[in-house]
């Protein structure tokens, strides 16, 4: 299929990006690393878009840390985030992440902010920002916003970004001393989408469980989160298999889902526990 | 003379030889020709709007809007087509009963599964054209749906033809021996129900179609990615109402067929009833979504079988009950008949036993159609056999390989007609399974499944032995009135330069045909491969053939280049020995050298030997005939196909809680007669033990009740990738066929024959000390799971 776009133009900043898509009448899209995007613009499930390309705007790109938190600008590539000593050390679990996300060629493409945006309920990313409480930032028209993971990640595709504004980077607090951050995922072939996949934090403020790939967006699994913290990994398990409503679809069943979840969250505390299970 | 094959060291020795692919540059380089990168003078697209519903009836069509869009220069209903392209009806008289309603190049008044073409678009570029067809609306008055194959028959299922009478298309009962009593005395009766996915081929190149009608000369000329030319040819002609030599079909380069090419398409032909009245070239390239939507489908077989074994394990019968639902309708020419009679003619094929009942029930549904797909009905009989030999085993203690030792036909036992009728000239069962047991060292991996199993690890080793059809005669598709070669022919030609440029009809779809050939003339004629030009695919100019199906290319094709090649030589040298005063039986070709044949003295270079033919005609004597152009051509005489056989094997590891299998390693060892280029066979062999692997654990078209497709995007398609395939190792026995000369039968399809079979019996092989087992394929962590009951829903 050919794609139908309704227009192009590339934006040279920020500034510029936003009124782009002030001026678009609604129509504007913003394009990242495109490699969700495009692909839907050639399965014509989007038409019409004109597309903002931010891809060239150097300050939504890279990787600091300072005074205890790690900032990753927006544009960062995955291939970029895999790569970085920096988030190896500070939130492993995104450098794990990446491993997972689809083949060397998206990962090169791809951005962070991206993904988080595009927001698939079987995405790493956004269950990553999820368990490691991070807060997602955003400029507009009205100025910038910081928004919480957890209220950002609305519904399948649907994030708390408005029509007129960007992602422009991730917070998150960098990993503590001891902190120990897994991810766990099963998937049909390296690359895939998760069939289910499992985020595991543990701090010294207790246990972070998410889950992505589970429901119409990533979920955080508070019932089960205060069961490890209560030392009760049966009742953990059983929790997560309840906290989500997973969708059966070709790949899977809804009841095979709900028993992958249990299963990953106990390697998981395997792992946690340094059994190499 | 004939070619000394077991020396290696003879002159001129590339048969048997890894020689460089003459195409492998160009490809990589990107510099292929596909019919993509063809652009006409004039030339138009042409898309299509295809049916949303899997059965409905065709109301009003409206245009107007599809018409306004900008580029649009025509669009045509199926009512617009009836004027100029007649419909098919894809039967054939040898498959008897075998029924299908006529087909349109557009559907006319019905719609029979989602993504059946409706209305063609014509327009400037492909964007206008299906710019145009997303707004094109037709009324569709829901029709009944079909889309279980076990409850076509029934009653009360709506019949999706009623002219028909019954949703069924074809049923064949093949019985041999005394089966009831063979079971009813056993010491040991098996049974179980097996499962094949509907998938589909996915070829890296979508199908292709550009055509160009020249009213001036009467012509059309369709540059096809197909498999079969000339079939297309007569194909074009007979439904387009144009002399059959007025159509020139050109296969350039393709990018993989694996059977999916070799059928007619509505699109496609179409496509060419629209040049033809538009007057200019038209192009078709699928997309993605329509390769799935239209593209053939195959496999989807559900069955119930059963083996009798006696306390030594010998088998005393075998009760098959095959059902596949094929689409709305056979497909032309070759009919979708065939996969359901290859499962009743393969079921039990290595093994020499007395009673067998088999039976095939083709029916109708509201789904795309399916027909022939590399190893046609193969991997479903295989499965079956393999699958029954396993449990029979296991169900009175015996080893795999053991049972199967006991049961495979002799080496030494050929000729011999099988219980389902196929003749088989030459195998090497034991011989293969020899060779296989040593190669994957059989002993330590079951010590090493057992070491696995104390840690808590299911490891599985599965074996499956299969025989596989090729080099098809007539009795294939001739016999019953298909207008398809199963001769091929070959022309060879000396240039003035010593160069020889080979002409066949058989093609090359990316598996090396070309490499092939050319090595096969060049040890004909005495020449390098790399002074081999070869040319294939272009009716007009390479001899008449059946083109690439049914593992075909190197053991007709090839003979028949080796028969032009040899011919060709005997002319060289007979002009040689006039130049040079020599006998003709003394002299012999040695890479362009004409030399003496038992010193091997140089004598005369072929460009000399050519300056002289070519240019200086005058010098030689007058009644010297100097043809420097020989064609022959090859068919099969005594044997109605040529069997091979093989074994595969794979150890693999469940994963008990998640389900998913991990492939650890897979050994193939194949008969496939003469190898003629062992990397090339090497290959064949992976490439299809890769798509064999697909289908045991990834590939499955998934549909609705009503008849939609769920998944039709490689996201949701799965097929097998690089990252989970196991290291392979192929081996070959070689039992040349001895109705050619050079003695090859086929390999393309040994892979996918087998590999799907292995990997079901190494699962359960896996899983049986937990009690479990799986059939439905493909074996989805989740199907894993439920076996092992461990999903509560
Ligand atoms: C074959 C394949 C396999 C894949 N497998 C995985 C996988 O396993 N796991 C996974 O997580 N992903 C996977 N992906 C998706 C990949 O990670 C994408 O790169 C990512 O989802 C989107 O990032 P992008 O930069 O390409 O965004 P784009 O495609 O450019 O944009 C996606 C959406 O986000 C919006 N957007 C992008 N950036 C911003 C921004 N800064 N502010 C506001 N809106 C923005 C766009 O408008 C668009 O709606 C896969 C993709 C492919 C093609």
């Amino acid at each position: 299929m050919k794609a139908s776009a309704g227009g192009y133009a590339r934006a040279e900043s920020v500034g510029h990006a936003l009124d782009l898509l002030a001026g678009s009448d609604g129509q504007g899209r913003v394009l990242a690393g495109g490699q969700s995007l495009i692909a839907a613009m050639n399965m014509r499930l989007s038409v019409g878009d004109l597309l903002v390309d931010i891809s060239k705007i150097s300050e939504l790109s890279g990787v600091i840390v300072s005074g205890g938190t790690l900032r990753i600008g927006a544009l960062t590539r995955h291939a970029q985030v895999g790569a970085s000593q920096v988030v190896r050390t500070h939130a492993p679990l995104l450098t794990d992440a990446v491993s997972h996300i689809a083949h060397a060629a998206i990962r090169n493409r791809g951005t962070m902010g991206g993904a988080l945006a595009h927001a698939d309920p079987a995405a790493e990313f956004p269950a990553c920002a999820l368990a490691l409480g991070a807060t997602m930032h955003s400029e507009g028209p009205e100025g910038a916003r910081a928004i919480p993971a957890e209220d950002f990640f609305e519904e399948v595709f649907t994030t708390a970004l408005k029509e007129d504004e960007i992602l422009t980077s991730m917070t998150l607090p960098v990993a503590e001393e001891g902190e120990v951050q897994i991810l766990e995922e099963v998937a049909r072939r390296s690359g895939d989408y998760a069939l289910v996949g499992l985020c595991l934090v543990k701090r010294a403020s207790g246990h972070r469980v998410s889950l992505f790939s589970v429901g119409p967006k990533p979920i955080l699994a508070t019932v089960a989160m205060a069961a490890l913290d209560a030392g009760d990994l049966e009742a953990a398990v059983d929790a997560v298999s309840s906290e989500i409503d997973p969708p059966s679809d070709t790949q899977a069943s809804a009841a095979y889902r709900r028993h992958l979840a249990g299963v990953l969250l106990r390697r998981a505390v395997a792992r946690l526990k340094g059994d190499t299970a | 003379m004939t070619i000394p094959f077991s020396n290696p060291d003879r002159p001129n020795s590339y048969i048997g030889k890894t020689v460089p692919r003459p195409n492998a540059a160009k490809l990589v380089q990107g510099r292929g020709r596909y019919v993509d990168d063809i652009v006409l003078p004039r030339m138009l697209h042409v898309a299509f709007s295809r049916s949303p519903v899997a059965h409905a009836k065709i109301g009003e069509i409206d245009l107007d809007e599809a018409k306004a869009v900008k580029g649009v220069l025509r669009v045509f209903t199926g009512k617009d087509l009836t004027e100029v392209c007649t419909p098919w009806v894809a039967v054939l008289a040898h498959l008897k009963g075998l029924k299908s309603p006529p087909e349109h190049a557009l559907a006319v008044d019905r719609a029979c599964w989602v993504g059946e073409p409706v209305v063609a678009v014509v327009a400037t570029t492909r964007a206008a054209a299906e710019e145009a067809a997303s707004v094109v609306m037709v009324d569709y008055e829901d029709l009944p749906v079909v889309t279980e194959t076990m409850t076509a028959l029934d009653k009360d299922t709506p019949v999706i033809h009623p002219e028909l009478g019954d949703n069924l298309a074809f049923r064949r009962l093949h019985e041999e021996g005394d089966v009831d009593a063979a079971f009813e005395s056993a010491h040991k009766v098996v049974s179980a129900s097996f499962r094949t996915a509907r998938h589909t081929g996915v070829t890296l190149e979508p199908r292709s179609i550009l055509v160009d009608w020249n009213p001036a000369e009467g012509q059309m000329t369709a540059y096809h990615a197909t498999q079969a030319p000339h079939m297309m040819q007569t194909v074009l002609a007979k439904h387009l109402d144009i002399p059959e030599s007025r159509v020139r079909v050109i296969c350039g380069d393709v990018g993989g067929s694996y059977g999916i090419k070799v059928h007619v398409y509505p699109d496609e032909v179409a496509t060419a009833a629209i040049a033809k009245v538009m007057g200019r070239p038209v192009k078709f390239i699928a997309d993605r979504l329509e390769s799935y939507t239209t593209d053939i489908h195959a496999r989807d077989h559900e069955i119930e079988a059963r083996i009798a074994v006696d306390a030594d394990g010998k088998i005393l019968a075998m009760d098959v009950d095959d059902w596949t639902g094929i689409g709305p309708y056979s497909v032309y020419p070759r009919t979708s008949a065939i996969e359901g009679n290859q499962v009743v003619n393969l079921c039990g094929g290595p093994y020499d036993f007395a009673n067998y009942r088999a039976q095939t029930t083709v029916v109708f549904q509201n789904k795309t159609p399916t027909c022939q797909y590399r190893a046609v009905g193969h991997p479903i009989a295989v499965a079956i056999t393999e699958g029954l030999v396993d449990m029979a085993a296991a169900a009175i203690g015996m080893d795999p390989v053991e049972i199967r030792r006991r049961n495979m036909y002799a080496d030494d036992a050929y000729p011999v007609t099988s219980p389902a009728k196929m003749k088989f000239e030459g195998l090497s069962h034991h011989a293969s399974m020899d060779k296989l047991i040593e190669m994957m060292d059989y002993d330590s991996l079951r010590a090493d499944q057992a070491e696995a199993r104390k840690q808590g690890k299911y490891r599985g080793i599965g074996i499956a032995s299969f025989i596989e059809l090729t080099n098809p005669s007539p009795f294939m598709y001739g016999i019953g009135g298909a207008r398809i070669s199963a001769q091929d022919g070959c022309t060879v030609r000396m240039d003035p330069d010593g160069s020889v440029v080979a002409l066949s009809g058989v093609t090359e779809q990316g598996q090396g045909t070309e490499a092939m050939l050319s090595q096969v003339v060049a040890e004909g004629v005495g020449v390098k491969p790399s002074n081999v030009r070869v040319i294939t695919g272009d009716t007009q100019v390479t001899p008449y053939g059946g083109g690439t199906w049914a593992s075909r290319g190197a053991g007709i094709g090839g003979e028949a280049a080796l028969q032009a090649a040899r011919a060709l030589r005997d002319s060289i040298l007979e002009v040689a020995a006039a130049m040079l005063q020599a006998e003709a039986s003394k002299l012999d070709i040695r890479d362009g050298q004409v030399v003496d044949a038992d010193t091997g003295e140089e004598r005369m270079p072929l460009e000399e030997l050519g300056r002289i033919v070519y240019f200086r005609g005058d010098t030689l004597p007058k009644d010297l005939p100097r043809e420097l152009v020989q064609t022959r051509h090859f068919i099969t005489m005594e044997y109605p196909f040529a069997f091979t056989n093989g074994v595969q094997a794979s150890y693999l590891e469940v994963d008990t809680d998640t389900g998913v299998v991990t492939l650890l390693k897979h050994w193939c060892v194949e008969d496939c007669g003469r190898v003629i280029n062992p990397q090339l066979v090497d290959e064949q062999i992976r490439g299809g033990i890769v798509q064999g692997l697909g289908g045991a654990l990834y590939e499955e078209i998934h549909y609705d009740e009503d008849g939609q497709l769920l998944n039709g995007s490689m996201a949701d398609y799965l097929v097998p990738m690089a990252a989970e395939m196991p290291d392979m190792q192929v081996a070959h026995v070689e039992t040349p066929t001895k109705e050619s000369e050079l003695g090859a039968k086929g390999a393309g399809e040994a892979g996918t024959a087998g590999a799907p079979a292995a990997v079901m019996n190494a699962i359960n092989d896996a899983l049986r000390p937990l009690g479990a087992q799986v059939t439905e394929m493909p074996f989805t962590p989740e199907r894993i799971l439920r076996a092992l009951g461990k999903i509560d829903d």
